[in-house]
């Protein structure tokens, strides 16, 4: 289990007398994608804050990267990288801006900054717009560009969060095709989604209900477990019962 | 080091995007100098007046020529009885109303005594006070006038010097101060607006997850606007000095030095306000708040002796008291930095405990 | 009427689940007030002097004691030089200096002149004026108490009458500027970002395919700021008239009326402002810009408008804050009638007339 990038137990975070999170405990190999399946409000934004250090966790034990969360978080924010649901650019920045405020926000050397960058516009074929207000761009290319700037520190591991919400089917399979180039390079994807055919793009899946983690596998385990013939099965005999949707 | 550098463009780069922000930077505040300095004015003139004269003697007439040379003074009317005096104060065509009773000069003449009425609007105190006083030396100089020399005995008399502004000119005592006001305002709302609107849109998420440092995060939401307000005092010093005429008497060094000192106060407190709030709304009413006391409290307007004991205390914790003390100290008087150490003392505790707050009180984890 | 209902409803829910900005909202007004009442004078009181005493003698003691006993001045510093009195005026620790001749005794003995020097700082020349006429006052009373029989034989009295505030409060001038700014604030403000948040959020779109008509939408939205205004004004005039002890003279229905009167104009104007801008932080801009600070400047509520020069005089004649300063004053104080405000009353309600219906305009522009 030493070689696990991330490594939770019994992770838990309440907001008053509400348990967002409840006692999940899983491990994440290097090079994975793992997803983080749930309804809206089952806590899976909840569990990635706690993983990314931007909130502290109310018990429970997490190690991510071999860092401690409760300790150790800005460690932690060195090796990895973070795409919100919000997918935060800077809306009245450039392109080539945006790009190059977080590049340099995370300490990369002067010459390595320019490189990167003309490479990046280069390979999102954003020639024509590096020089365009990212607010004006459509919806599409500001999550390719977000997923882009959060992998441009070379990160151990990266978080999306909803990476896909609001795009069209083609779109988002254009997205997972760079999520599947990045994995090749041995990082490790932490994603979270509502979409369950985009679950099938994954190694292995846990699947939250209420806050708990109800399911973990791979999804042909877990549609042979369950009988079901797709994912979207597996979810709604698992949510049924489910307090909070 | 870098990462500062990168932040501050970025700001830069947003700051002027904006063009509505530029605006509000670089051309209200010098509008709204020049509409305050002229504004803001506590001499009392054209005063309206309003006169009885029962009398109709050639003494009376010479009192009501007096009060219309004066500039205090507009006669706005002749009315015929004291009852319409009053009305004419109720409906505001008199500020106050002069009533010579008949038999004035008959009686100065005889008994050596008369008297006149004086009725003033007197809602706003001050106006009303020094009404009565310009009435009362008109009234004066024409008693001088009129009456036989009296040889007086000699005796304790006084004389009077006026320093630093012997023309009396407002503008030289208000234009410092407003300078003040102005870059408080823009300096406290661009900062106070500046971390809520990130946290708003969002991408303060994207930074929280980063390995940026808490301080380089501050000091590279600090330092943009300490430029900007720095900018803008050099301008308002400009056209308060080719406009204004204000008179620059000691070091702009000094004055600069100091402002750098304040301007660490007054973006320390936007930055802790901003990061208690959750919205620009919030963040907006929380900074009017502070600031309409602050600058009610800072001795710009009136004048901090006359307050009570304690309220004289709670100026001593307000930032902007000590910069408007300075400016009118450092412009006005020439006073040096060694002149007015307490005030730098003080101010650097401030800045030290504010931006200690903002940088404690932001928080990269929730 | 149903969803006009629901729509107020909502528009309070937002309101009262703001806390801080709740907070504000009525901490502002009992802030403001209680700082014009307690803290906050033109007078001049305790001005702080330093007295060079060359003379050292009876007379020089006692005009420094009726100074000090009038309550106008304290002595901060006995000093020994001029240069030192320079010097208390760098520091910004005096206003003005008091300078005896050394031959003070020896000429009131010997009845020649003498005189005492006043030395004011005249950066603040309204201070400086009445520090000086106050101190040669003194002066003056202390040689007729020393010559009684040198006064003239002949004199004009005055007699005085200070209408509607005998004791000079200053809080009275100040109540119905803070009360203006208040309702400009909650009405104007309030309502311009609350609209154009709507907008930015799209949920104005929302509102607006709903079955129920646009003047109703916006109806429903000012409602709840025209209660919490209402509120607000009830609030400060209990405490002028509680704790300031401030009379309202004139009618109270009638003063209530022109105060609903006022909310609904700058309400008219928020709504203008809305319809013109797209973001928060513009709207915020503007009415700071547009009405905060003519409204705090050129109203007449701290700076006596006849004293500006003609252009701003001009210009305060559009600011709605003027004429309902002129209503309150008429009211509260004077305790006139209908008679005395029908003008400015008709003058806001033409103002608001003209809000509305440009904001009517823009807005069909926009749909169209």
């Amino acid at each position: 289990m030493a070689t696990s990038v991330i490594e939770t137990h019994e992770l838990t975070k309440r907001f008053g007398n509400f348990t967002a999170v409840d006692r999940i405990t899983f491990q994440v190999q290097p090079g994975e994608i793992f997803g983080f399946l749930g309804a809206n409000g089952a806590g899976k934004t909840t569990a990635m804050r706690m993983l990314t250090g931007l909130s502290r966790p109310t018990a429970g034990e997490g190690i991510v990267a071999g860092y401690d969360v409760y300790r150790q978080a800005e460690q932690i924010k060195r090796r990895i990288g973070y795409m919100s649901q919000r997918f935060s650019l800077y809306e009245d920045l450039t392109v080539r801006e945006n790009i190059q405020f977080y590049a340099g926000i995370y300490g990369l050397p002067w010459r390595s900054i320019r490189s990167k960058t003309s490479e990046l516009i280069e390979r999102l074929q954003l020639g024509e717009v590096a020089r365009t207000l990212v607010g004006s761009l459509p919806l599409g290319w500001k999550q390719k560009l977000a997923f882009s700037t959060a992998i441009l520190h070379d990160p151990e591991i990266v978080f999306l969060d909803e990476p896909t919400g609001g795009v069209d089917p083609i779109t988002r399979r254009q997205f997972w095709e760079m999520i599947y180039a990045a994995a090749d390079r041995g990082v490790t994807i932490f994603v979270t989604t509502h979409y369950m055919d985009e679950s099938e793009y994954c190694d292995r899946i846990s699947m939250m209900v209420d806050g708990e983690i109800r399911a973990l596998g791979s999804p042909h385990d877990l549609k042979t477990q369950y009988d079901q013939p797709d994912m979207n099965g597996v979810f709604l005999q698992l949510a049924r019962h489910s307090e909070r949707s | 080091m870098k990462t500062i550098l990168f932040l501050l463009r970025k700001e830069f780069l947003q700051i002027f995007r904006n063009r509505v922000i530029v605006a509000m930077i670089f051309v209200m505040p010098i509008i709204q100098l020049l509409i305050l300095a002229n504004a803001a004015n506590y001499e009392v003139r054209n005063l309206k007046l309003q006169v009885i004269d029962q009398d109709h003697s050639s003494w009376s007439r010479q009192l009501v020529g007096h009060f219309t040379a004066s500039p205090y003074f507009n006669l706005t009317g002749m009315v015929a009885s004291a009852k319409k005096g009053i009305t004419a104060i109720e409906a505001d065509e008199a500020d106050l109303v002069l009533h010579i009773p008949s038999g004035f000069e008959r009686a100065l003449r005889r008994e050596g005594t008369a008297s006149v009425h004086l009725n003033i609007n007197a809602i706003n105190g001050v106006k009303a006070g020094l009404a009565s006083s310009y009435a009362q030396t008109i009234i004066l100089d024409l008693h001088q006038e009129i009456m036989p020399v009296v040889e007086l005995p000699a005796g304790l008399s006084s004389t009077f010097r006026y320093w630093y502004n012997p023309d009396m000119d407002y503008y030289t005592f208000m234009v410092p101060g407003i300078l003040v006001l102005l870059v408080t305002l823009v300096g406290m709302f661009l900062s106070g607006l500046n971390i809520v609107k990130e946290k708003e849109i969002g991408t303060i998420e994207q930074i929280n997850v980063s390995p940026i440092r808490k301080h380089q995060f501050i000091i590279g939401k600090l330092l943009p606007f300490w430029i900007i307000a720095q900018v803008e005092l050099a301008l308002g010093l400009t056209v308060g000095w080719l406009v204004f005429d204000i008179p620059i008497v000691g070091s702009l060094g000094v004055v600069f030095a100091f402002s750098s000192i304040y301007l660490l106060v007054v973006l320390g407190i936007g930055l802790l306000v901003s990061t208690f709030t959750d919205t620009q709304q919030q963040a907006m009413f929380i900074s009017w708040f502070f600031l309409v006391i602050f600058i009610l409290m800072s001795g710009l307007f009136t004048p901090i002796e006359s307050m009570p004991g304690w309220a004289q205390q709670i100026t001593r914790l307000n930032p902007v008291t000590y910069f408007v003390d300075v400016v009118r100290l450092v412009l006005l008087k020439g006073s040096s930095w060694w002149d007015i150490r307490s005030q730098w003392i003080a101010l650097s505790i401030f800045a030290v405990v504010i931006n200690g707050a903002a940088v404690l009180n932001y928080r990269k984890t929730d | 009427m149903r969803p006009l209902r629901n729509i107020i409803q909502k528009e309070i829910w937002h309101i009262l689940r703001d806390r801080r900005t709740l907070l504000i909202l009525f901490g502002m007004p009992i802030a403001q007030i209680l700082l014009f009442g307690f803290a906050i004078t033109n007078e001049i009181k305790g001005a702080d002097i330093a007295v060079l005493d060359r003379a050292q003698d009876i007379h020089s003691q006692a005009v420094t004691e009726r100074l000090v006993a009038s309550g106008y001045f304290t002595v901060q510093a006995t000093v020994h030089s001029e240069p030192e009195i320079e010097q208390l005026f760098r520091t910004g620790q005096i206003k003005m200096g008091v300078i005896y001749p050394s031959d003070l005794g020896a000429h009131l003995e010997s009845q020649q002149p003498v005189e005492v020097q006043f030395i004011a700082d005249a950066t603040d020349p309204n201070t400086a004026t009445t520090l000086v006429n106050y101190g040669r006052a003194i002066v003056g009373d202390y040689q007729r108490e020393l010559a009684p029989l040198a006064q003239p034989p002949r004199q004009i009295q005055t007699e005085l009458r200070m209408l509607y505030n005998q004791e000079l409060e200053s809080v009275f001038l100040f109540v119905p500027g803070v009360m203006t700014i208040i309702l400009m604030l909650v009405s104007a403000m309030m309502t311009s970002i609350a609209l154009t948040r709507e907008k930015e959020l799209g949920t104005m779109e929302v509102l607006l395919v709903s079955p129920l008509r646009p003047p109703l939408i916006i109806l429903g939205k000012v409602i709840p700021y025209v209660l919490l205004s209402m509120i607000n004004t009830l609030l400060i005039l209990g405490l002028s008239v509680w704790v300031f002890d401030m009379p309202i003279r004139g009618s109270f229905v009638l003063l209530f009326a022109e105060s609903l009167l006022f909310v609904i104009t700058a309400l008219s104007l928020g709504i203008l402002i809305s319809t013109r801008t797209s973001s928060q932080q513009v709207a915020m801009m503007m009415s700071l810009m547009v009405l905060m600070l003519p409204t705090i400047l050129l109203s007449g509520f701290i700076f006596p408008i006849e004293s500006m020069p003609q252009p701003l005089q001009i210009i305060s004649h559009i600011i709605p804050a003027k004429w309902f300063i002129l209503i309150i004053k008429d009211i509260m104080l004077k305790g006139v009638g209908w008679a005395f405000i029908w003008q400015e009353t008709l003058i806001l309600t033409g103002m608001t007339t003209l809000f509305i219906g440009l904001s009517i305009r823009n807005f069909n522009i926009r749909l169209s």
